[in-house]
């Protein structure tokens, strides 16, 4: 039974609606707006058209991507390395291991299962400070390089976003049926095999999930880089270059807020693309 | 499957003891502190290729009875050490040097609880410690009463659903340090031609500012949340009720609200973990500075600066390593006690249904 709302009532409505998505927008329209001016332009006055060219947004882009401090092309690059490398290893062996964990009812795999749910309370604070300190004893010891890289940080952002992972995966390895994977066996695939052929493939829209929710979060993380990598070490990731490049530049708006966008557009570009999957896979994160 | 292809039976003990040799090879170099001049620079990938070797030996091991056993220990390895190194032995490492007086790296004695006497006499860190408990107290409240509105108001017959609800969920996508810069220019460039001074400066209105900042920041996301609660409400529920001639007031008191109960747990411990962190935002908007003038006798400069933030200064800007691990551990101990509440919470609730 659907009652016609009122016309006054959808009235309202609407116009709370976009009031609220007006609040939520104005800082990325003020963004957009103030990257085609000039520093003395954004101060005069942030909120029109006054002063804007595309002239200016090109000198500012120019002015920022070729920038030491900021380096966009090189901070993008590490970035999407390190979240693309972590996000392939975290899916493959977080399945490989939901997968064992699930099918083996022994008092390790409970244990080692068990671990991993009591570990997603840790916060990142409290292993921080031995985390930087053990990487870089074990480093120098073993003679790999695991504070300042690329594959060092990968690791890291593999041990931390493994517990999730293996959460969310467990349940969706509970409910693949167990005669497919005896069915596989009789007809004479391995047990290996089994994983790779009949498992990982119909886990798909769980590692979607969590692919989602690992990326969000090691895109936008700052901590872990910035302590792991150094403010103005040879690696950045694009957070940490914002950060490095707004603390040589105090108060230098049409640099730093073209910085800010161009640190923007590589999400929000996704985020157009996969708008649905995005949504649905974050809330499906917070409720499991 | 039923036969051990004879190539593995070579193979395999060649790789393990090749694989083996190499580790082996690699650690005495790193114990040694020296070795043969290009391998000893390259020790770190002798010692990976150690560990492939021994492991693709592993799995060719021939054997039909243990093969199952030696592929789950394969398949569970990866995962496993990454986890054990960056949590579980720092974990331990964090726990035992917040009671030494570690400096980042090294110890020299043990200090019992000192560093947490300690850290209960600094006024700043008490100031922090409040802050943030008030902080989280409002972005709960808030941020579920704006999250929950925003969901009745998606869930409403609106036109073009799918635009506000991306439109309002598009602030959690962007890094809050990406954020926290945007916001600190609204806030000092914009905002300022209203208020006159800039809300930054002075540290209730700075406060205030980054739970504006939280709101708009997390709101989008736990309507998301709140959505998904509200769809799963029975459309037959509801129209009982419209017959019954509830109002629509009614309907959301005492149907909605209740029949989401879990979901409302879930959102509010999730408000209540995500602002406790909160780090990235508290950074780049004010950098917990703010003077307050009287706190407990003391003039304090920190005034906007929330545990997860005093923690990273005392260790990094300070120097003070144990201290800050130890206030690290005290962080860790709320937040495990909050967690377990909602465990128990979420437990009981579900037997009640």
């Amino acid at each position: 039974m659907k009652t016609k709302l009122k016309t006054s009532t959808f009235v309202t409505i609407m116009v709370i609606a976009v009031i609220v998505a007006l609040y939520t927008l104005a800082p990325f329209f003020l963004v957009c707006i103030n990257v085609f001016k000039n520093a003395n332009g954004i101060v005069a006055d942030p909120v029109s058209f006054a002063g804007a060219s595309v002239r200016q947004l090109m000198t500012n882009l120019s002015n920022v991507i070729n920038n030491s401090n900021f380096s966009f092309w090189y901070a993008f690059g590490t970035s999407a390395l390190i979240t693309i490398l972590s996000l392939i290893l975290l899916a493959l062996f977080g399945g490989m291991a939901a997968w064992v964990i699930c099918r083996n009812k022994t008092v390790w795999s409970n244990a080692i299962y068990m671990v991993f749910i009591a570990s997603m309370i840790i916060p990142f604070q409290v292993v921080m400070l031995p985390l930087i300190s053990t990487f870089r004893d074990v480093g120098n010891f073993v003679g790999l390089s695991m504070l300042q890289s690329i594959p060092g940080i990968v690791f890291a952002y593999c041990g931390f976003g493994g517990a999730m992972t293996v959460f969310i995966l467990t349940g969706m390895v509970k409910t693949v049926p167990y005669d497919l994977e005896e069915a596989a066996s009789i007809d004479g695939c391995s047990y290996e095999g089994i994983y790779f052929r009949i498992i990982f493939p119909l886990l798909r829209p769980s590692v979607v999930t969590v692919t989602i929710l690992n990326g969000m979060w090691i895109w936008n993380d700052y901590l872990l880089p910035s302590l792991m990598l150094g403010q103005n070490g040879k690696v950045k990731t694009l957070p940490v270059a914002v950060q490095a490049f707004v603390g040589s530049y105090v108060k230098q708006w049409d640099l730093i807020l073209t910085a800010a966008l161009l640190a923007m557009i590589p999400m929000i570009i996704i985020f157009l693309i996969a708008q649905r999957q995005i949504m649905s896979g974050m809330v499906e994160g917070a409720v499991k | 499957m039923d036969s051990i292809h004879p190539v593995r039976k070579v193979l395999s003990p060649l790789f393990l003891i090749g694989g083996l040799a190499l580790l082996g090879a690699s650690l005495a170099m790193d114990c040694m502190g020296g070795g043969p001049p290009p391998f000893y620079q390259y020790r770190g990938l002798i010692l990976i290729a150690g560990i492939l070797l021994f492991f693709a030996g592993l799995y060719l091991f021939p054997t039909l009875t243990h093969h199952r056993d030696i592929v789950n220990v394969i398949f569970l390895f990866p995962l496993l050490f990454t986890f054990g190194v960056t949590v579980i032995i720092p974990l331990l490492l964090g726990i035992f040097y917040s009671m030494t007086d570690w400096t980042g790296i090294r110890y020299t004695q043990f200090v019992g609880l000192a560093n947490y006497a300690q850290m209960f006499h600094e006024v700043s860190f008490l100031w922090s410690l409040l802050i943030t408990v008030l902080f989280v107290v409002f972005n709960m409240v808030l941020v579920n009463l704006v999250g929950f509105a925003l969901a009745l108001l998606c869930t409403s017959r609106l036109k073009g659903v799918g635009f506000f609800r991306a439109a309002y969920f598009l602030p959690n996508l962007i890094g809050g340090i990406v954020l926290g810069y945007v916001w600190q220019f609204v806030f000092n460039n914009v905002l300022v031609k209203v208020t006159g001074a800039s809300l930054l400066t002075k540290t209730p209105s700075a406060f205030a500012a980054i739970i504006v900042v939280y709101i708009w920041q997390y709101a989008g996301y736990i309507m998301l949340i709140y959505v998904n609660g509200l769809v799963t409400v029975p459309g037959d529920v509801l129209e009982a009720a419209a017959i019954d001639g509830a109002n629509a007031f009614t309907t959301l008191l005492r149907i909605k609200i209740p029949m989401i109960a879990s979901t409302i747990t879930i959102c509010t411990f999730l408000t209540l973990t995500s602002a406790f962190k909160q780090f990235d935002v508290n950074m780049a908007l004010t950098n917990g500075t703010g003077s307050v003038m009287d706190f407990m006798g003391q003039y304090l400069s920190n005034g906007t600066q929330m545990l997860a933030l005093n923690i990273y200064n005392t260790a990094i800007s300070k120097n003070s390593y144990a201290l800050g691990q130890a206030k690290a551990v005290l962080f860790f101990i709320i937040l495990a006690c909050v967690s377990l509440v909602q465990v128990r919470i979420s437990n009981s609730k579900e037997v009640e249904l």
